[in-house]
């Protein structure tokens, strides 16, 4: 008799099986990426573990988007490698990505749900179904047939965001998701994001807002030039940064 | 000044009667005008999405020739289909020389070049916002191009109306591989610089406005895209 390692789950989808053997942890071991004659990472390891949400931290330009795509795989390292628990045939499908920018469909709020929902190919009752779900969880129900590139910055985020997150995601990556938000939608969006991580998606943030990671992250992932300087608790990594360049960041002096 | 009034009461005059060589030329300017346009855009809207989404060698040269071919002048275009479809050509079997289907070659050579080139610009403007939110969704490249068209659907009808406007008001080319047969290859641009050498400017008169009123139609087509584009957030 075979024994597995690791529990391995099936749902149905697509009208077949799907191993639902959880992609997570995340190992990344020697990963760097260069362009041209510029190392962007350089030799960067961490690993991600299941549930809650983690921080990518760091000054602008210290490499965090670029990591985030690496992890997301919208870009392969030069070297090094991303060792998920399980690799499935629909990796990328299990995972969503929620840029700077929100990058919206030109169609209603409702079709942008929808449309990320018939990618993935679910039936049309059980789009609609979850799409009027996440229109409520998210509070856009009153959105929902309006055009999406018409609504405010906030609005457009948690629109991106509830698409991703209408796939239901092991793991969601946010590029500063609060970056060109006023204080207010900033706080919807946090609060959106706790939910997400609450329903049980492992949520990767790159930030370099302190009082952000402060309020929402678990774990930080400092990073500075392309390297990993720092990983663990929120509360160790302020109350006791784990080197000189993390405490001058934490002071706000350091520059890149 | 009597003879252009005399000449635009006549010209109203068979815009009101219908008259039959009135409509017959007409007619035949709208089929080969938006036959030539149809493939025009079958074939430029590929080829744009090729460029868009690919690369290979020769991919600039090819921008930058489609990008030159886009002020082509007409009767070079004919002049060339002339030479290629001519008796002594290399497809001069074919016998299509002084038919409608040469001007539609010909149209089809002068507006693909238009449409590709415009459709090109924006395909690869929206190309660059959403290629990684297609890749992050995970779409093939048949379902992101696919995807793609659709997003840029207002802008790419603009560029068709552009294609259409280009076909239909063109005289240099469609003269040279037609010839202005009657009831064959006659059509309203070269009907209007035949009459008007006649000095039959009635008839000339008559096709001028109704080429006016369908340049009238084309921008007002233009604008009212634009206008549901913008509404709708695109």
């Amino acid at each position: 008799m075979r024994v597995c390692s690791s529990p391995v789950n099936w749902r149905r989808g697509r009208g077949h099986e799907v191993n639902t053997t959880p992609l997570l942890p995340l190992r990344c071991e020697g990963l760097c990426f260069r362009a041209g004659d510029l190392t962007l990472l350089n030799d960067v390891n961490f690993t991600l573990e299941a549930g809650g949400i983690t921080a990518v931290l760091g000054p602008n330009g210290a490499g965090k988007t670029l990591l985030l795509k690496l992890c997301h795989g919208l870009l392969l390292p030069t070297t090094g490698r991303l060792q998920w628990q399980h690799t499935p045939t629909d990796l990328r499908a299990r995972q969503a990505m929620v840029f700077q920018k929100p990058v919206l469909l030109r169609r209603s709020v409702a079709a942008n749900i929808e449309f990320a929902l018939k990618v993935r190919g679910l039936a049309s009752d059980e789009r609609s179904r979850r799409t009027r779900d996440m229109l409520a969880r998210t509070g856009l129900a009153a959105l929902a047939e309006r055009p999406a590139r018409v609504l405010s910055g906030g609005e457009q985020q948690r629109l991106a965001l509830a698409r991703a997150w209408a796939g239901n995601p092991e793991i969601l990556f946010l590029d500063e998701p609060a970056a060109n938000l006023d204080p207010a939608a900033a706080r919807t969006v946090e609060e959106l994001i706790t939910t997400i991580a609450a329903s049980g998606s492992k949520v990767v943030i790159a930030t370099h807002d302190l009082a952000q990671v402060r309020r929402i992250a678990q774990d930080v992932l400092f990073l500075h030039r392309g390297r990993v300087l720092g990983q663990g608790s929120v509360r160790g990594f302020f109350e006791c940064p784990p080197n000189e360049t993390a405490a001058a960041f934490l002071r706000g002096e350091l520059y890149w | 000044m009597s003879e252009f009034s005399t000449a635009l009461s006549l010209a109203f005059d068979l815009l009101r009667h219908a008259d039959p060589v009135l409509v017959d030329i007409v007619l035949r300017s709208l089929r080969v005008s938006l036959l030539a346009l149809a493939m025009a855009g079958v074939l430029g809207f590929a080829l744009a999405a090729l460029i868009t989404v690919t690369r290979f060698p020769g991919r600039t040269a090819l921008i930058i020739g489609i990008n030159a071919a886009m002020a082509l002048p007409p009767v070079v275009v004919g002049l060339a289909v002339y030479l290629l479809l001519s008796r002594a050509g290399p497809l001069g079997g074919w016998g299509l020389l002084f038919s409608p289907t040469a001007m539609v070659i010909a149209q089809v050579v002068l507006v693909t070049p238009l449409i590709c080139g415009l459709a090109r610009q924006t395909l690869e403007d929206a190309w660059r916002e959403y290629a990684e939110l297609f890749a992050s969704l995970d779409l093939g490249t048949l379902r992101a191009l696919s995807t793609l068209l659709v997003e840029t659907r207002h802008s790419l009808l603009t560029t068709l109306l552009a294609g259409f406007g280009r076909a239909i008001s063109e005289v240099g080319a469609v003269l040279i591989v037609g010839g202005n047969i009657a009831h064959v290859t006659r059509v309203m641009t070269t009907t209007i610089a035949m009459e008007t050498s006649r000095g039959n400017l009635a008839l000339a008169l008559a096709l001028g406005l109704i080429l006016i009123f369908i340049a009238l139609l084309v921008n007002a087509g233009v604008f009212f895209t634009r206008e549901l584009a913008a509404r709708q957030g695109a």
